[in-house]
């Protein structure tokens, strides 16, 4: 299929179509409207549920259900409206029910702005609901990367039986860029034997469920969530890195605010300044291990972000104290310039900071 | 090669189908390309604008901020507030039909072009928005005038393919009233 330009909330729309998505359930919020915008229109051609709920919590319970029958589901929403799902993900979570959750983030807390943000990093990687639980989570940095990622999050959420987070933000939601929609390679899914499908009575139910009221056994189903998220931790890892080993000033960004500081980091090495980037693609799992790789020329880290400094804690724990990381920062739907991440590596590449 | 355009005007005018013939016009020309709405409250005044960025490399930020190539503006409003986007050396295209002021900036190279004026005269006020960006495609010299003509139909569809010879002329219009 030949590239088509598209809106990124178009094109979460048409990619989970793409990934044999039939339910899609949500609640319009500014700047993910177009999504169920898109659904709405889209998924009943393409033989699937479109419902707007009552609610963001209404939603992510039918998203639940949806999917503990086995079914391809979605929901999407924007910071306020993914706080208000949040019980509803840990559940998922606890039942090991697959599904996919797009966040296009605005500023916060509390209502906010709709202006672009990325200040529900905690909120993505250390989970917004209650109890020991992990969420795969992506985070794209264009339109045809988002278009992908959410291609393979359907395979991941079904593989894993986890909930699969796509967090962008309102910027990436309203760009247009262009788009393939490539054929994703095939990769082999077990039966969803599980599933409450119906007994047909041949069987005993299936129940999905995350309550054990046995201490005990609570403990046992919470070992193997952890077993399970080792796995995710070992295989699932996907970043952007290069400079490393040369660098002096190495940046640490994602989605969007990665693009901007590109940008500077031309304007950077035009200036004779040699930097690296790592650009996380999954926020979790973290990619810890390629920080080994930065180099001994390494004066400091840079970490570049729509918040008042989340994602920094990851770089910090990565980087295990042989190098200072330092933080620009914007909020509430202002977007960090490349000038101003420029001045900042200048400053730490001369040594002035 | 990068071109970072804003187009900037009243909600009505056509800047957001501009900026979108523009990209796709971009795309099918195999350039990367990034088109960059105003959302939210910005919206909401009644003013629209959209930054466009065409590059042969992959697209850093689709944001203009000081580091615009070229501005098209509607109107007054979008003059005052665009201007300082521009780099130096920048092109400034100004309707001269809605705005009777000249830019504060003189490091800058304004252009003007009466693009009501010549919507009319070819019969349709509505085209001035591609009065306008015939002006540009002139000046920045990036993308072929034919290359926005298939885009045309993309973005509106074959229903609206009639249009295409009346929008072709608007183009041209545009491109004459900046020609040296």
């Amino acid at each position: 299929m030949s590239k088509v330009l598209m809106k990124g909330n178009e094109a979460v729309g048409a990619a989970a179509i793409k990934a044999g998505c039939k339910y899609f359930f949500g609640y319009p919020i500014t700047p993910s409207s177009e999504i169920p915008e898109y659904m709405s229109k889209a998924l009943p051609e393409a033989g699937g549920v479109f419902l707007q709920a009552e609610s963001e919590v209404a939603a992510i319970n039918m998203v639940y259900g949806a999917g503990g029958a086995g079914a391809r589901v979605m929901t999407a929403s924007s910071s306020p409206g993914i706080s208000l799902k949040q019980e509803g993900i840990t559940y998922i979570a606890g039942a090991e029910v697959p599904c996919v959750i797009v966040n296009m983030m605005r500023g916060g807390p509390g209502l906010g702005s709709i202006q672009p943000g990325q200040a529900d990093y905690f909120q993505s990687t250390r989970g917004g609901g209650n109890g020991d639980y992990r969420t795969l989570c992506y985070a794209p940095s264009s339109i045809q990367e988002i278009v992908d990622l959410v291609i393979l999050g359907f395979d991941k959420a079904d593989y894993y039986r986890n909930p699969v987070l796509i967090v962008a933000d309102g910027m990436i939601g309203q760009m247009m860029e262009a788009v393939e929609f490539k054929d994703p390679a095939p990769i082999d899914l077990p039966e969803k034997d599980w599933a409450t499908t119906g007994t047909g009575g041949k069987r005993q139910p299936n129940v999905v469920n995350s309550l054990f009221l046995q201490a005990e056994e609570l403990q046992a189903h919470n070992d193997r969530l952890e077993k399970k998220y080792k796995l995710i931790e070992e295989n699932e890892v996907l970043y952007e890195a290069y400079g490393l080993e040369e660098a002096e000033v190495v940046l640490v960004a994602y989605g969007t605010t990665s693009r901007i500081v590109k940008t500077a980091m031309k304007q950077a090495e035009a200036k004779g300044i040699k930097v690296g980037i790592i650009r996380p693609i999954t926020l979790w799992p973290f990619p810890h291990d390629v920080f080994k790789t930065i180099g001994n020329n390494a004066k400091g880290i840079l970490t570049v972000e729509m918040s008042a400094g989340q994602m920094i804690d990851d770089v910090k724990i990565a980087v295990e104290g042989r190098l200072p990381v330092y933080f620009n920062g914007t909020q509430g739907g202002m977007v960090p310039t490349p000038a101003s991440v420029l001045a900042d590596i200048e400053k730490i590449a001369g040594g002035t900071k | 090669m990068e071109q970072k355009v804003i187009m900037a005007g009243f909600g009505g005018q056509g800047i957001m189908a501009i900026g979108k013939l523009l990209a796709y016009a971009g795309m099918l020309e195999n350039r990367n390309v990034t088109w960059m709405p105003s959302y939210g409250p910005e919206m909401r005044g009644g003013t629209a604008n959209c930054a466009v960025v065409v590059s042969d490399d992959e697209v850093g930020s689709p944001l203009i901020s000081r580091d615009g190539t070229a501005a098209i503006v509607m109107n007054l409003p979008s003059m005052t507030k665009f201007e300082k986007e521009l780099v130096t050396g920048g092109k400034l295209i100004i309707n001269k039909s809605l705005i009777d002021a000249k830019p504060t900036r003189t490091d800058i190279d304004a252009y003007y072009v009466n693009a009501n004026e010549l919507a009319m005269e070819l019969g349709n006020a509505k085209v001035a928005n591609m009065v306008m960006l015939g002006a540009y495609l002139e000046l920045a010299k990036t993308i072929e005038t034919e290359s926005v003509l298939q885009a045309f139909v993309k973005v509106f569809g074959e229903e609206k393919s009639h249009l295409v010879p009346l929008n072709k002329e608007a183009l041209i219009k545009g491109a004459e009233a900046v020609k040296a």
